[in-house]
């Protein structure tokens, strides 16, 4: 039995094509991906993100213990910012990659991925079960609670404010990773400066009664500005093409944030947490595989996650595989993440992707893949 | 959702569609076919001169979502295949039973044209 968001009804009125992500019943696309896509890049779209997770921590120790378990370093968050941080395993394994806000001076939101929720809240509590200041920190699952729609596109700051209350700053003088209470006919929200589109956008948390009213709040609002509602394929060409990783692919257990090229958020020097002993020794031995963002450099079938990489230079073995891969909307070529051999990590290397039994020629390209010119 | 399933086609199993225009035959997918793939995003079509079995696997037609296989309705020569698809893939979505064509046979044996479905009998399995 799928899980549904409390905007399914909305989905269907709206006569979205529905398809089964992580166990939810999600909309892959209401009108076509493509459209959706392009949507974003060029004016809005929004899009029912409500069956991620969202876990508070709240407690005068809340601030050490989530410190001690996530990679990025929290101390620098003030009240009202947020950061891209990593819940790792003893071997630098990723549990899961999140956004961590600290929404007061001693409670915070991790907003984690939907199909990671029950591995997360596992790992949290056994990790506060050791944890000596454990009774200063309380934690809390309220992901059925919370709903969420993300708004992202170059025109989504010119309608963001309409219709909220604000009692402190205004959504649009948000900077980026930044989050602000708002509220709406009294109930209260959630509204950050983030996203996983690569365009500007914000990300609003609602309680999961309020959610459908933002939602139709928002449409009415985005409209006159080109909004268009989008699915989980255009989240999906959009975050490729901005190479953002996606849990499952380059990221799980037995993968960690340096191999997926994510050292930037891992603190080493921050204090003692879960995993950061093996990261520690991984960076000085060097990784023995490496996340590459590639394009394909002539006309072929799109690469998929799981088809082999190869070295152009021979080998009797691929030398890795895609784990993430389309067809670019925004530039017309198939492009790609996944994990290569260190030496061919390199940008401008020439690799070849294995494409229904065929080798078609790929380059190494900086990240993000595509950028707003 | 009412199905567009023109009456002077024939049709397979697999959703491919068939026009018959003397000894040639031409071949696309069907709207239905187009809708369950969502945006089409390449095709790989067969090489011109190749002489293909009913049933058998001749061209792939890739969305943002998956690939999935063609196979020949009948059996014949490829004598044709659509220009257009390599710039403007998107044709199998927009106009699949004209502009998205895919490829023309000429027919080796007629007769096989009987084991196609008619309009009717498509509708029906697509039902």
């Amino acid at each position: 039995m799928l899980k549904k968001t409390p905007l399914f009804v909305a989905h269907q009125r709206l006569g979205a094509r529905l398809v089964e992500f992580g166990g939810w019943e999600m909309p892959l696309c209401y009108t076509s991906i493509l459209d959706e896509h392009k949507a974003v890049r060029s004016a809005a779209g929004i899009f029912d993100v409500s069956h991620m997770g969202d876990i508070f921590a709240r407690g005068p120790a809340a601030a050490d213990f989530l410190n001690s378990v996530l990679t990025n370093d929290l101390a620098k968050l003030q009240p009202g910012q947020g950061q891209y941080t990593l819940l790792c395993n003893q071997h630098g394994g990723a549990i899961d990659d999140l956004y961590l806000y600290r929404l007061q001076a001693e409670e915070f939101l991790l907003v984690v991925n939907a199909s990671r929720i029950e591995a997360d809240v596992s790992w949290l509590d056994r990790q506060l079960a050791a944890f000596p200041r454990r009774q200063s920190v309380e934690l809390k699952n309220q992901s059925d609670a919370w709903g969420a729609v993300a708004v992202q596109g170059p025109k989504a700051v010119d309608f963001i404010d309409c219709g909220f209350q604000t009692g402190g700053r205004a959504p649009s003088a948000l900077r980026k990773n930044e989050i602000t209470p708002v509220s709406l006919a009294g109930q209260p929200l959630w509204v950050s400066r983030t996203g996983y589109t690569g365009e500007d956008g914000f990300e609003i948390v609602a309680p999961a009664d309020a959610i459908e009213a933002v939602w139709n709040l928002m449409l009415e609002a985005g409209k006159p500005f080109g909004l268009k509602p989008a699915g989980l394929g255009a989240r999906d060409t959009l975050r490729t093409e901005a190479a953002y990783p996606l849990y499952g692919h380059e990221l799980d257990e037995d993968t960690t944030p340096l191999e997926a090229g994510l050292g930037f958020f891992v603190a080493l020097g921050k204090g003692d947490f879960v995993g950061r002993a093996s990261l520690a020794q991984q960076k000085a031995a060097g990784v023995t595989k490496k996340l590459a963002a590639f394009k394909m450099t002539g006309r072929c079938p799109p690469p998929r996650p799981g088809y082999p990489i190869w070295s152009v230079s021979g080998g009797a073995a691929p030398v890795g595989r895609v784990t993430s891969g389309t067809q670019s909307p925004s530039l017309g070529i198939g492009i790609g993440l996944g994990f290569v051999s260190p030496e061919l990590a390199p940008v401008n290397t020439a690799i070849a992707i294995e494409i229904r039994g065929l080798r078609a020629a790929a380059i190494t390209v900086p990240r993000p893949i595509y950028r707003r010119s | 959702m009412k199905e567009n399933i023109p009456a002077d086609l024939k049709y397979t199993k697999s959703h491919e569609w068939v026009r018959l225009e003397g000894p040639t035959a031409t071949i696309g997918i069907t709207d239905h076919a187009q809708h369950e793939l969502t945006d089409v995003v390449f095709v790989e079509l067969p090489a011109m001169g190749r002489s293909l079995k009913a049933g058998e696997a001749c061209a792939v037609v890739e969305s943002v979502k998956t690939a999935s296989d063609l196979y020949a309705p009948l059996s014949g020569e490829v004598v044709a295949v659509n220009p257009e698809l390599a710039r403007h893939p998107e044709l199998v979505n927009t106009d699949p039973y004209r502009a998205g064509w895919f490829f023309k046979l000429k027919l080796f044996t007629p007769a096989e044209l009987d084991g196609l479905l008619s309009p009717e009998s498509y509708a029906a399995q697509i039902a």
